[in-house]
């Protein structure tokens, strides 16, 4: 699949955003002082909201995107909108609730005690959020003629990057302690998802297409060779779907990708852990992981392949 | 319209016999100018005389090489066929459950429950590729100058046309094909002259095991008669006494 | 949620007018509806009888020509240096002005000085008459580089030929061989026809080196080596000949097994047919025991044996001959075998399926029918085995031969006209040779004799000068290419520039007038050095070519070679007359014709065009120079326009252009005195007239009353004596006779061997001259073109539809020879021939012969050419075999044509490939300068938009932040 940067963008930023989002509430529940807790409820949304726009971009027709919020009902694309701007209810609720803290002496230092609204207000900000991430996945993981992305761990993969990602910029923003059990959740995590991704990938090196282009053209028993396109030069389908990465190409790239959203973040983590330092550390192991995920997702389409890619 | 009507007893669509397509094309650029000005126009095309030259098209024609097979015994014997040239039209098939309706966020891509044919509102289309990206047949096309998706009507605006005479309301492809090796009529019909054709050629769908449970239907190549080489052993020494030398003809 | 309104019953247009497509040549009928005055949508006509409502590719993007960003819209003179392409917008009056002043000295001084051309032309019955009037015997159309092999092997065996002059019998054929067809001119009905076949289960043989299109749906593909059909055919000939399957009855009834050939080695007369006092042609009687007229009825004719003619001499009939050639052992199906690359089983089981299909089918129509001789018979027997060759047979030099070996396979089977067999199509059959010789002569009114092409009967009826040399420029009818029906447009650049250098100027060329072809490109052999004949100067300075005149429609390569460009209308916008005199519009059941006419004034068009369709720009440059049948006495002009001309003129009394509707109040057809409401009749009937022939003159035409008593009316024959056709040819036998120095017309010296050998009087095989000369070792491989369905030669480029199917073409080989050669898909390659080298991207496909390599023809453009952007694949990465086409053999000492008929030996190109480095910038070699032209503004095309709207009310404009 052509890997559009568009779309990259939006997956990488929206998926840490609201990956942000959920770990923000759920510090906001477990008691944390309000302005970090709105310093990275803004930087979620703040992400989240570019890349909605982003995403936007990759529209023929962006002024009509409100029209993609009707087909919830089966379209995963339209969950994903309606759960997308859903999602700012609870946030902006949230910042609401924490707004008193932030304006009181102690803002940094005081830690905000929710009151029953506000939990919910948080618990539903993490469900909510979490669900985009998800609906997210399923965009990707319902389509039956892209077959690497009907794998079973597209759709955990797309939520612990949004929990990684989210996560490392969350201990980033929250001022994290230098040695909690989080940086070892999100060691873990790191290592969870780097194990993912390779068994991904190690799957989908494995499996062939699962028709062949005898099935394509309805003589499953004959073999088959292309002998002239429809059209000497590109088209749509060709442009769009028949997109080819050589696996030659592809394994540095996993090695970066892996490099950036789980080593690199893994090393600043450790880093931290026995030398101290902090946010500054936190925040270079966030980025990196954001980097990580974007060649993560352009691989993700690039190496992908359409069943289309069978007649030509 | 992105939830599916209720199947439809009315399944139109197209039937396209691989053994008499010669691979002209007719019907690629037959379905674009009528449908250039038609109900889903303009089909455009960038760069039309330029470097890249790119345009939509509904129909677009392969061309395939088969490589020969062995015969196999079985209850049903399978001759050995030879090495082919396989031409092959490819438009939307008119799937009964396509995905390429369910997954649009818009409603812009539906099936009409009348009579099956899936076609995209252009009006309601936000141009975001989904559709196109669940149809395996590759049947939808971006338009990047409109910016919306576009696809096969199945000609829905000739096909109940009134302004047509009767025996012209069918898809442009089907009235240009020179060698007639397309088809149009009711699938969901039993007694249809495209069921019966179905039935007696075995047609096939593509792919069924994708479920999209398409009704367009492709009729195989028929088994090539090269004939066994092995038949007589004929050689120099017995040929036939030549009646010429002995028959009388009258003029 | 609801569904959308649709309007399900829009409008197709506000006004529909049917006429005949020109996308090509097929000439189907199209109705072309109109919405706001521009075209909604072109679909075949179902009413028409070429195309019964199916349109092809090309035909469905006519939109596309219509409104071609490369239309011409005002005559041009040239101002930059030829080949340029740099002119200046003239208006008419000036630009027929000029050129009425080049041509007027011409004609005064020698008629012949003009050499004029016509390429695709479909109104040769004009273009020719029009030579004639002027007066010059150099003129000819593009036959001569086309398919002459096909119709000069079958108008001097059958009467008829393949092309588009006759057709297989879809109706009730069993078996349909296709030799060397890709696509051909009868497109849609060929199309229409294997559908009808493949549906009712006949077997169809695909015998053509490479295996797409027509071959991929044959139930039998037979991939021969270019070159080698003659030898499989002969050896096809020599099974049933052996095995006694062969129609002896048809072959004395309607062909001349019987006839009597002098056996007299070394005397004048040998090889002649034994005729009586009369000149009837004789047979001998088994039953009189006597020679007799062989078209004498109720005899016992003899085909072997030898016989004693009163006179003493010694005769033996055709058959025998035949027998005697065929069944040598060295076309036996393993003789042959190798060469052609068919296995000897499979030819020996063809031979048998033959037979079987032809006698074994008992197909016979239950139609009565009487003979020429008077007898009645109760059924139409048939012999299902059909046959249709194209260019794979005739772009050979043993193209002619090739084909009367298929005709002679085709009568040994009583498959000619038979119900199920290959099909006369009227006029034809025409009796052999047909009657009109070429014009030698002009009258003192400087008009030719008779038009300048026309069929020779022997050595008297060349045109040779005292010498034995050429007259014509092309050298058609001369001693080198005697039977050149069609004359040789490809000889003309070459053979001008050489003899505008002579000192004595006997041959000069003060202008070439050309129309619709596109001679220094796809349709040129040898286009590099063709470009350069164009353009060479002598050493005053003057182009050695004084004046080059040149009609098109499109800014094609050729255009930038004029000295002067009339524009043409493209073919929706004039009258055009598929006419019975030239390429009608027959099938095989009935007689038709057909015209084209306006749909738009051209005017309305586009801002400030201002062009003429040529054939009227003609008749007025005839008009202003005095040509007889041109002007009134008085000299002003006789016809208005072309469609004046259409309906007045007449050929000869009661003759025009137009068959249909004749006579003054339009009762008549065929003859009768002209109508001027003609025109209008033939509108009104959706652009053509046809007359269908009776159930019983549909068979068996050479020897059916019924037919030549309906032809005869139609004056395709000039009485009904049954048609005899020739497996031995007399005709041919007359030149050898003169080359072996018999005669009152002799070869010259270094033409006596060519002629003696290869004006064989029954079908011969030899090695095509460029293989023999070159030798398999320096270039193995052969190399073939074939036409795209999608495409027609050049002109599809222009289309944005048409091009964006194939924007490129690629050099298809099988891949062994890629192996063989150390070549990798995809690779690009050097392709060597005799003549020169290319380079260009090779695809891997097996579906070809590994001995030979092919590609698209005529996809490869010039740089900036019909309009296309400098950067177009069609110019970087298309590329033309042509440049490795010589237009003379290599070894230099005729043109690359075939010996008899000098048809243009494309197909015989030989070449060696090899790796080459890709080329920076991935361009195909050799490229040429850009042309000076205007290209198309490169914004998206929205055809049809505002139609849409019109009928559909959308929202979806155009993106404006997406261009
Ligand atoms: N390598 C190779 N070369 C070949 C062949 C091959 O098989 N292989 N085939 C040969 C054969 S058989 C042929 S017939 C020739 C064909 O070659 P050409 O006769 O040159 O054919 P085109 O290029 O189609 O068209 C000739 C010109 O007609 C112009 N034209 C189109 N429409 C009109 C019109 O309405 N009016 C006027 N005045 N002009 C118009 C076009 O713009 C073009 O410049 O090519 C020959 N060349
Ligand atoms: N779409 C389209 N239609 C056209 C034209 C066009 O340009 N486009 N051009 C028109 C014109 S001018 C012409 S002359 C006709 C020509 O019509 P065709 O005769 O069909 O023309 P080609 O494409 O030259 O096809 C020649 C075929 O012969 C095969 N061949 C080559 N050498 C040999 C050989 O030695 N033996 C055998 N058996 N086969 C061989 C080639 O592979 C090819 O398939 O088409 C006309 N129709
Ligand atoms: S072929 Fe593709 S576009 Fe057409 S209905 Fe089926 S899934 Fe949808
Ligand atoms: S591109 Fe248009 S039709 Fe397709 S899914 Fe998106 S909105 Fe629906
Ligand atoms: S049915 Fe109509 S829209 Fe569909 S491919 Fe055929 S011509 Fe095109
Ligand atoms: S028009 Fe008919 S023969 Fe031609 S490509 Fe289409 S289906 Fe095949
Ligand atoms: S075959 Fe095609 S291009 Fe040629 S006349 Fe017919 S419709 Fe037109
Ligand atoms: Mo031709």
């Amino acid at each position: 699949m052509n890997p559009a940067l568009s779309v990259i963008f939006f997956t990488t930023l929206s998926g840490a955003g609201y990956g942000l989002l959920a770990w923000t509430a759920l510090a906001a529940l477990l008691g944390q002082p309000a302005r970090p807790l709105l310093v990275s409820l803004a930087v979620a949304l703040a992400l989240v909201s570019a890349g909605l726009l982003s995403s936007l971009a990759h529209l023929g027709k962006p002024r009509r995107a409100w029209r993609a919020l009707s087909q919830w009902r089966t379209s995963w694309l339209s969950r994903e909108g309606v759960a997308s701007l859903l999602t700012y209810v609870p946030a902006l609720l949230l910042a609401v609730a924490l707004l008193p803290g932030m304006i009181s002496a102690d803002a940094s230092g005081s830690v905000v005690a929710l009151n029953l609204v506000g939990r919910l207000v948080a618990l539903a900000l993490i469900a909510s959020a979490l669900a985009t991430v998800a609906c997210t996945a399923m965009i990707y993981a319902c389509l039956k003629p892209i077959p690497a992305w009907r794998h079973r761990l597209v759709v955990p993969m797309y939520l612990l990057f949004a929990l990684l990602c989210g996560g490392l910029s969350a201990l980033a923003l929250l001022h994290a302690p230098t040695r909690t059990p989080w940086l070892m959740l999100a060691g873990l995590g790191a290592i969870g998802l780097a194990t993912c991704k390779w068994l991904y990938w190690r799957d989908i090196d494995r499996t062939a297409l699962p028709a062949t282009r005898g099935d394509a053209v309805g003589l499953p028993a004959r073999t088959v060779t292309v002998f002239e396109r429809p059209h000497t030069e590109a088209n749509y389908l060709t442009r769009e779907m028949a997109f080819v990465l050589a696996r030659r190409q592809a394994t540095p790239l996993r090695w970066l990708a892996t490099v950036l959203f789980a080593l690199l973040p893994i090393a600043c983590l450790l880093f931290v852990w026995f030398n101290g330092g902090g946010a500054a550390w936190f925040a270079a192991a966030a980025v990196s992981s954001m980097g990580g995920a974007f060649v993560e997702r352009w691989l993700f389409f690039a190496q992908a392949r359409h069943l289309v890619t069978l007649y030509y | 319209m992105t939830s599916l009507p209720p199947p439809s007893r009315k399944k139109l669509g197209l039937v396209i016999d691989l053994d008499t397509c010669v691979g002209c094309h007719a019907c690629a650029v037959g379905c674009k100018e009528w449908n250039a000005g038609g109900i889903a126009g303009p089909l455009t095309d960038s760069d039309p005389y330029g470097k890249e030259p790119s345009g939509v098209w509904f129909n677009r024609v392969h061309s395939y090489e088969l490589e020969a097979t062995s015969a196999c015994g079985g209850a049903t014997p399978v001759a050995a066929q030879p090495a082919q040239t396989l031409h092959f039209p490819r438009s939307c098939l008119h799937c009964e459950t396509p995905a390429c309706v369910t997954v649009c966020p818009t409603g812009a891509s539906y099936k009409r429950g009348e009579d099956g044919i899936v076609l995209v509102d252009e009006d309601k289309c936000i141009g975001c590729g989904l559709c196109a990206w669940a149809c395996p047949y590759g049947a939808r096309e971006m338009s990047p100058v409109e910016g919306v998706m576009k696809k096969c009507t199945l000609c829905v605006d000739r096909i109940y046309n009134e302004n047509l005479p009767e025996a012209e309301r069918e898809p442009a492809c089907v009235q240009v094909c020179p060698t007639r090796a397309r088809h149009f009529g009711d699938l969901g019909d039993p007694d249809s002259a495209v069921s019966k054709l179905v039935a007696e050629r075995g047609g096939v769908a593509l792919m069924p095991e994708l479920g999209y449970q398409p009704v367009n239907r492709y009729l195989p190549p028929r088994t090539r008669r090269v004939g066994g080489e092995e038949a007589v052993v004929e050689t120099a020494d017995n040929p036939v006494a030549p009646s010429w030398l002995t028959r009388i003809l009258r003029r | 949620m609801r569904e959308p309104q649709l309007n399900l019953s829009p409008s197709p247009g506000d006004e529909v007018r049917t006429t005949t497509c020109y996308m090509c040549a097929c000439r189907c009928g199209i109705k072309v509806w109109l919405a706001d005055g521009r075209i909604r949508y072109i679909q075949g006509n179902p009413e028409h009888p070429v195309n019964r409502g199916v349109l092809c590719a090309k035909g469905a993007a006519g939109i596309m020509q219509h409104y071609s960003p490369a239309r011409l819209n005002k005559p041009m003179l040239r101002v930059g240096e030829r080949g340029s392409g740099e002119f200046r917008e003239i208006e008419w009056e000036d630009a027929l002005q000029l050129a009425t002043d080049w041509l007027a000295p011409v004609r005064a001084r020698n008629p012949d000085e003009l050499a004029f051309f016509t390429g695709r032309d479909q109104s040769q019955a004009l273009t020719g008459w029009w030579a004639q009037q002027f007066g010059t015997i150099n003129y000819a159309a593009h036959g001569g580089f086309c398919s002459v092999n096909m119709a000069a092997a079958g108008l001097y065996t059958l009467g008829g030929s393949f092309w588009e002059f006759g057709e297989p019998d879809w109706e009730h054929t069993r078996y349909l061989m296709l030799w060397g067809v890709a696509e051909d001119h009868d497109s849609n009905p060929i199309k229409l026809g294997l559908g009808k076949l493949k549906a009712r289960g006949a077997k169809v043989v695909a015998i053509n080196p490479v295996r797409s299109g027509y071959g991929a749906i044959a139930d039998e593909w037979i991939g021969i080596r270019p070159g080698t059909d003659g030898l499989f055919a002969f050896a096809l000939i020599h099974e049933l000949l052996r095995h006694d399957r062969i129609d002896l009855d048809y072959l004395v009834r309607y062909a001349n097994a019987h006839w009597l050939v002098v056996r007299n080695p070394g005397a004048s007369d040998d090889g002649l047919f034994a005729r009586d006092a009369a000149g009837q042609p004789q047979c001998w009687d088994n039953g009189a025991g006597a020679a007799c007229d062989a078209g004498a009825v109720d005899i016992n004719p003899a085909i072997v044996g030898e016989f004693t003619l009163p006179d003493g001499r010694s005769a033996v009939p055709v058959f025998q001959l035949v027998a005697d050639r065929y069944l040598d052992p060295r076309y036996s199906p393993d003789a042959v075998s190798e060469r052609c690359g068919i296995p000897a089983d499979t030819i020996r089981r063809i031979a048998r399926e033959l037979a079987a299909a032809a006698f074994d089918s008992n197909v016979s129509l239950p139609i009565a029918w009487t003979d020429s001789w008077g007898r009645e018979h109760a059924e139409m027997v048939g012999r299902p085995v059909s046959m249709h060759a194209m260019r794979g047979i005739s772009a050979h030099s043993n193209g002619f031969h090739t084909c009367r070996a298929l005709h002679l396979l085709q009568l040994l089977l009583g498959a000619v006209d038979t119900p199920g067999s290959f099909r006369f199509q009227p006029p034809y059959p025409k009796p052999i040779p047909p009657g009109n010789r070429p014009g030698r002569a002009r009258g003192d009114n400087g008009a030719l004799d008779a038009g300048p092409l026309g069929f020779v009967h022997g050595p008297e009826d060349l045109l040779v000068d005292a010498d034995g040399g050429p007259r014509r420029i092309d050298h058609a009818f001369s001693w080198a290419y005697p039977l050149a029906a069609h004359g040789m447009l490809h000889t003309v650049i070459r053979n001008a520039h050489a003899a505008n250098a002579q000192a004595d100027g006997a041959q000069r060329i003060d202008t070439l007038l050309l129309f619709m072809a596109n001679m220094s490109w796809n349709s040129a052999m040898n286009p590099r050095e063709t470009m350069h004949w164009l353009t060479d100067k002598d050493a005053d300075g003057a182009y050695r070519i004084p004046h080059i005149i040149y009609s098109d429609a499109y800014a094609s390569e050729m255009v930038a070679y004029a000295d002067l460009v009339l524009p043409d209308t493209t073919y929706l916008e004039r009258f055009d007359a598929l006419s019975l005199l030239d390429r009608p519009i027959t099938d095989a059941d009935g007689v038709a014709d057909a015209i084209r006419h306006p749909i738009f004034d051209p005017a309305t068009q586009a801002e400030g065009r201002d062009v003429r369709g040529f054939q009227s720009a003609l008749l007025d440059l005839g008009a202003r120079l005095g040509l007889p049948g041109m002007v009134h006495a008085d000299g002003s002009p006789l016809y208005a326009d072309y469609a004046d001309y259409l309906v007045r003129h007449e050929r000869s009394p009661g003759v025009g252009t137009l068959a249909g509707w004749r006579g003054v109040d339009g009762s008549q057809s065929g003859k009768g005195a002209p109508n001027p409401r003609q025109l209008d009749a033939y509108i009104a009937n959706n652009g053509y007239w046809r007359e269908e022939l009776p159930a019983h003159a549909r068979y068996y035409k050479m020897a059916n009353r019924g037919y030549l008593e309906w032809a005869r009316r139609f004056g395709f024959v000039g009485g009904t004596e049954p048609i005899v056709m020739q497996l031995y040819s007399e005709t041919l036998q007359k030149f050898r006779l003169a080359a072996n120095g018999h005669g009152a017309v002799q070869p010259p010296a270094e033409h006596r061997t060519r002629v003696a050998t290869y004006f064989d009087p029954l079908p011969i095989w030899y090695e095509p001259f460029e293989g023999e000369q070159t030798g398999a070792d320096a270039f193995p491989l052969s190399a073939v073109t074939q036409r795209p369905m999608f495409m027609y030669h050049a002109w599809g480029s222009q289309n944005a539809w048409s091009r964006q199917i194939a924007t490129r073409n690629w050099l298809y080989l099988h891949p062994d020879t890629g192996m063989r050669f150390g070549i990798t898909d995809e690779d690009w390659i050097h392709v060597t021939s005799h003549h020169g080298s290319i380079t260009v991207q090779a695809k891997f496909a097996a579906n070809v012969q590994p001995d030979t390599v092919w590609s698209w023809n005529a996809i490869g453009k010039r740089k900036r050419a019909w309009a296309l952007a400098k950067d177009a694949p069609e110019a970087g990465k298309g590329f033309l075999l042509n440049h490795l086409i010589s237009d003379i053999t290599p070894r230099g000492d005729y043109a690359n044509a075939d010996p008899v008929t000098g048809q243009a030996a494309w197909f015989d190109l030989r070449v060696s490939i090899g790796k080459a480095t890709a080329p920076a910038g991935g361009e195909s070699a050799p490229q040429f300068a850009p042309l000076a032209f205007a290209t198309a503004k490169d914004s998206p095309l929205r055809y049809g938009a505002g139609m849409r709207n019109r009928q559909h009310a959308s929202k979806a404009r155009p993106d404006r932040k997406r261009p």
